[in-house]
């Protein structure tokens, strides 16, 4: 693979951790998959959009996206998950009418147009490196995504939150047992996850551009990641998202008519021989 | 009008109509209005095409005060959803339940196949001035489902690519989405542009709705080719429009594109990256013709936006058949009267600003634009025609029966000739 | 006295409700028999998930994949291959029990939310199969033809085939959950430990399970193409399986033939908003909030409850009232 393609791989890997991170925090504290993810992203985008272009700010658009986002996910979480106990089927089923919600609602205020987020002037244009022409705003996005994992890693391993996060994801029971309201930490990391896909939905408007099903797309791939990686795992959803970029990426310049078996084939595969994933660990609940 | 209020009075009519007894309904028909039922895309992918179609029928009946040959016309909306499934159903209901004399519409060829091989069974007149399958008006025509102002999606290429040997382009590559409409685009223009002596250097096929074009530029920058020739629709488009210029393509290489791939409804949001992109249409926004000009700015004062290829087809589609009904005083209930006159219906006074007529076999035959994209005064970008092919015919200048021969466009078949 | 291993006022239940059904196409107009016909076709694929959700704690979302694969198969068999329908029919009831059984192969060794997100993968390459497999599934444009065979094309013909069918599968379901081999799935579904300790080969269970799951959803594609004509990626998408889902749980995880009031109560209710307002999208996400927070033992569910608690007896329906996907307490 050339240093080019390599790249658009790396890039578009290092989006999708951004994204499937917040995905994967939730499912591996909570145990839900919330289906609503997506929506949360594409929401986000048009959020942080609808502020960028306003105020000329990228940053604040970003911030302004985290929040409402994360705002968004308050009311998933403590408005409506908390009512369905922990019952797996009803719980994805939930968090799906709530996606089909938010969808509808974007399309009545921002119409079905695709938008694309403005980049500020310092990342637009493109650089030389190892010898090819690349958009400074990928690298850009590559760069953010190093950020977010080495921001989560010191996170989850150098925090107090983060010590309880990761005995949760291992035993929730015991955690609440010990005496420490892990209700408070799931709400704080149901917030973490859902500003995550918030920022994503900002960084992927501005290169894969905003419009109706791309919550869907980056669904999907969000799935594929964490299916691979293993619930709950830092370093599952990096090598996750590292695989299904490269492989999205390859496949379309190798084996463009099998574009989707490309990516879902080895992850089927995957299941067959390990059901939880390369990181996954079975757990005591 | 209240688009909803609307709707909710006309399907309590057409509930009313549909509980009336039979033998009634035909004596009452005569004199009852003309029911039109609207088949469009409100939800999904391709939603903002869809509102737009809404919009370009009602301007125009809004322009006859829903009259058409001295009958009320009454048009029921209806969501397909982006959805073959649920076209199918809404049509099912125009149709069986709402008792609509015909049907209009749909945006997305799976969604007008599917509504097309329903009507094939029950005979109900189905216009289409969007879908663009080019066996509906070749291969396999149905005689009641009728391109009225729309097009045979090859129709446009083959004169883009005799217009691509003309500036002295050698070699192109295409990238396009990997469906029919794609295929058939693809291979108008590699079919007049291989047997002309040039080259079809590669063609790079990718699934609908693909997030990241790079590893496509990646290849597509490698080629060294004269030209290259995108056919996108939607947000595909936008993103590839947006790409190709971050990638430092554009400037390099030109980028021609399926007239979708720069209609209004993509390039709106848009600024200088789709500025130069040349295209091959019946309508061009920017034409300078009087009559499209007038049309362009009344659309725009009244919707806040250059009217897009949906809004203008719409628009012409619906002005077509309500000529036709004029001509048999509005006898709709005559179903092969009516499909006669719509087939022999050459409509006059449509945004294009000439005449157009069908031909044998029921595709509209236009003066092709090539156009490129321009920057207004106001900032905003159009099309404006360069030059003209006049009296196109969706055959080119091949015999229709020799063509037809031939296997239809697709994924293999691409009507290249081997140098 | 046992009338087909009914009780004799099941039977008479039966009977009438049957009666009525059949009657329904004399009284209604074309399309509410359309309609009808396909409340039929989607209650025999929510019954379908229903063996695996309400009978084996496995709840898939992935059965829209396998009743879509046997509609490709019905389509292309019938207009590309020229076969006959009952050919055609015949293929792609198998081609959907051979994906039931690749699914099997991969699922059954997870559960809970495993099982979800595995099915659900597992339906997504199939819709990607069939959007990219262009020469055979055409692609984004699916695959039309006319499929029916004459005698069942006018609507009345076709729904009282259709009711045939209907009444045929659902009576094979009910008689499955009932054997042995049925309540071995409702053991492992209460406990698989105990199950597994007791010597049963829980892997295999569900296996079995599955692929006869896959079957019937295989005769609900199979209809569904019939009454279409016509198939395409959307029929396989992920939305056609969370739709069976849904239908299942509205009807009432467990009570198997909840799937017909279940899939009544969504298409009516799909067909009555959407004619009212553009936003039936978002009433469609609303009804599943609504579904899982107030109502999750489903409309039949709901009415058991209010009958035990007007009633306190009817001993016939007095099976054990069903948690949603339950978890293994292992």
């Amino acid at each position: 693979m050339s240093a080019f393609q390599l790249l658009n791989g790396l890039t578009y890997a290092a989006l999708l951790f951004v994204v499937a991170s917040g995905f994967t925090l939730i499912f591996g504290l909570l145990r839900i998959v919330n289906l609503a993810h997506g929506a949360l992203y594409l929401l986000g985008g048009y959020i942080g959009f609808a502020i960028a272009t306003r105020t000329g700010s990228f940053a604040l658009g970003g911030l302004g996206a985290m929040a409402a986002i994360a705002a968004i996910g308050l009311v998933l979480d403590q408005g409506l998950l908390r009512f369905v106990g922990d019952n797996e089927l009803r719980q994805v089923l939930l968090t799906l009418g709530f996606a089909f919600v938010l969808d509808d609602m974007a399309l009545v205020i921002w119409g079905g147009d695709s938008f694309t987020v403005p980049i500020p002037q310092m990342l637009k244009g493109g650089m030389r490196v190892f010898g090819v022409y690349y958009p400074t705003y990928r690298l850009f996005v590559l760069a953010t995504g190093v950020v977010v994992f080495a921001g989560l890693w010191l996170l989850l391993n150098h925090t107090r939150l983060g010590a309880l996060i990761r005995a949760g994801v291992d035993d929730a029971e015991m955690v609440e047992a010990s005496g420490v309201n892990i209700r408070r930490v799931f709400l704080v990391t149901f917030l973490l996850g859902s500003a995550l896909a918030g920022l994503g939905g900002l960084m992927g408007g501005a290169f894969l551009s905003l419009y109706p099903s791309a919550d869907a797309e980056i669904l999907v791939f969000s799935l594929a990641i964490v299916i691979i990686g293993g619930r709950g795992s830092l370093v599952g959803v990096g090598v996750g998202s590292l695989l299904v970029g490269l492989l999205n990426t390859l496949g379309q310049v190798m084996f463009p008519e099998l574009a989707y078996f490309v990516i879902f084939g080895p992850m089927a595969l995957l299941l067959a021989f390990r059901p939880l994933g390369l990181f996954g660990k079975a757990t005591a609940a | 009008m209240d688009r909803r209020q609307f709707l909710k009075s006309s399907t309590a009519l057409a509930a009313v109509a549909g509980a009336a007894a039979m033998p009634w309904r035909r004596v009452r028909a005569q004199t009852g209005p003309i029911k039109i039922g609207l088949l469009t895309p409100l939800t999904g992918v391709v939603a903002s095409g869809g509102k737009e179609m809404v919009e370009g029928v009602q301007f125009y009946l809004e322009s006859v005060n829903y009259q058409i040959a001295g009958r009320k016309v009454e048009l029921v909306i209806e969501d397909d959803a982006s959805n073959p499934d649920t076209a199918l159903q809404k049509a099912r209901r125009l149709v069986e339940q709402g008792n609509c004399q015909m049907l209009i519409g749909d945006l997305l060829a799976n969604t007008g196949l599917a509504v097309a091989n329903y009507v094939k069974g029950t005979g109900t007149p189905y216009f289409i001035p969007i879908i663009a399958a080019d066996d509906l008006t070749q291969r396999h025509r149905i005689r009641n489902v009728i391109r009225v102002a729309g097009y045979s999606a090859s129709a446009f290429t083959h004169p883009f690519g005799d217009w691509c040997l003309k500036q002295g382009y050698k070699k192109i590559a295409t990238i396009s989405q990997d469906y029919t409409f794609g295929h058939e685009q693809c291979g108008g223009l590699a079919q007049v542009f291989t047997e002309g002596g040039g080259q079809i250097v590669q063609q790079f096929w990718h699934p609908l709705n693909t997030a990241d074009f790079s590893p496509y530029l990646g290849q597509l920058a490698d080629l060294k080719v004269d030209a290259i020739f995108a056919m996108e629709t939607g947000a595909d488009a936008t993103r590839f429009i947006q790409q190709y210029a971050s990638f430092g393509l554009k400037g390099k290489t030109p980028l021609l594109g399926s007239m979708n791939a720069t209609d209004q409804s993509v390039i709106r949001t848009l600024g200088e990256e789709c500025d130069g992109i040349v295209s091959a249409a019946h309508f061009a926004e920017g034409s300078d013709n009087p009559v499209t000009r007038k049309f362009v700015k009344e659309y725009e004062a009244k919707y806040g936006k250059i009217p897009s290829l949906y809004g203008f087809s719409m628009y012409s589609g619906i002005m077509w058949v309500a000529q036709a009904l004029e001509k048999i005083g509005g006898k709709v209930e005559d179903r092969d009267a009516f499909i006669d006159a719509v087939l022999k219906t050459e409509l006059v006074g449509s945004p294009l600003g000439k005449t157009v007529k069908l031909d044998a076999y029921g595709n509209p035959i236009y003066d092709v634009q090539i156009r490129k994209t321009v920057k207004r005064a106001d900032g905003k970008y159009w099309n404006v025609p360069v030059t003209s092919y006049p009296g196109v015919s969706q055959f080119w200048k091949y015999d229709p029966e020799t063509y037809m021969k031939q296997p239809p466009y697709s994924r293999t078949f691409q009507g290249i000739k081997k140098a | 006295m046992k009338i087909a291993g009914m009780t004799s006022r099941a039977a008479v239940a039966v009977l009438v409700v049957l009666v009525i059904a059949a009657a329904l196409p004399l009284l209604l107009s074309n399309y509410r028999i359309e309609l009808a016909t396909e409340i039929l076709i989607f209650g025999v694929l929510a019954m379908s998930i229903d063996i695996l959700s309400g009978f084996a704690g496995r709840t898939s979302l992935g059965h829209g994949a396998i009743f879509g694969v046997s509609g490709y198969v019905v389509v292309y068999a019938s207009a590309q291959a020229g076969l006959s329908p009952a050919a055609a029919i015949l293929l792609g009831v198998i081609a959907a029990t051979l994906v039931a059984v690749v699914f099997a192969l991969l699922a059954v060794r997870t559960s809970g939310v495993y099982f979800l997100l595995l099915t659900l993968a597992l339906g997504m390459i199939v819709w990607g199969i069939c959007l990219r497999w262009t020469q055979v599934t055409g692609g984004e444009n699916g695959l039309r033809g006319d499929v029916r065979p004459a005698f069942l094309v006018g609507h009345r013909a076709f729904y009282w085939a259709v009711l045939a069918a209907t009444t045929l599968v659902s009576y094979a379901m009910w008689r499955f959950v009932r054997s042995p081999f049925g309540l071995t799935l409702l053991g492992i579904r209460d406990s698989e430990s105990r199950m597994k300790s007791l010597g049963y080969n829980v892997p295999l269970h569900l296996f079995i399970g599955f692929a006869v799951s896959g079957f019937f959803a295989g005769v609900a594609g199979a209809l569904y193409a019939l009454f279409n004509n016509f198939v395409s990626p959307s029929t396989v998408a992920l939305q056609q399986s969370v739709e069976g889902v849904l239908m299942m749980i509205a009807g009432g995880v467990g009570t198997l033939f909840g799937g017909f009031v279940g899939a009544a109560a969504i298409i009516a209710l799909e067909n009555v908003v959407s004619a009212y307002t553009e936003r039936w999208q978002t009433v469609l996400g609303l009804t599943f909030i609504v579904i899982m927070i107030f109502a999750p033992d489903g409309i039949i569910g709901m009415l058991r409850a209010i009958l035990v608690f007007r009633f306190r007896s009817s001993p016939h329906i007095a099976e054990p009232r069903f948690e949603l996907g339950n978890k293994d307490t292992s």
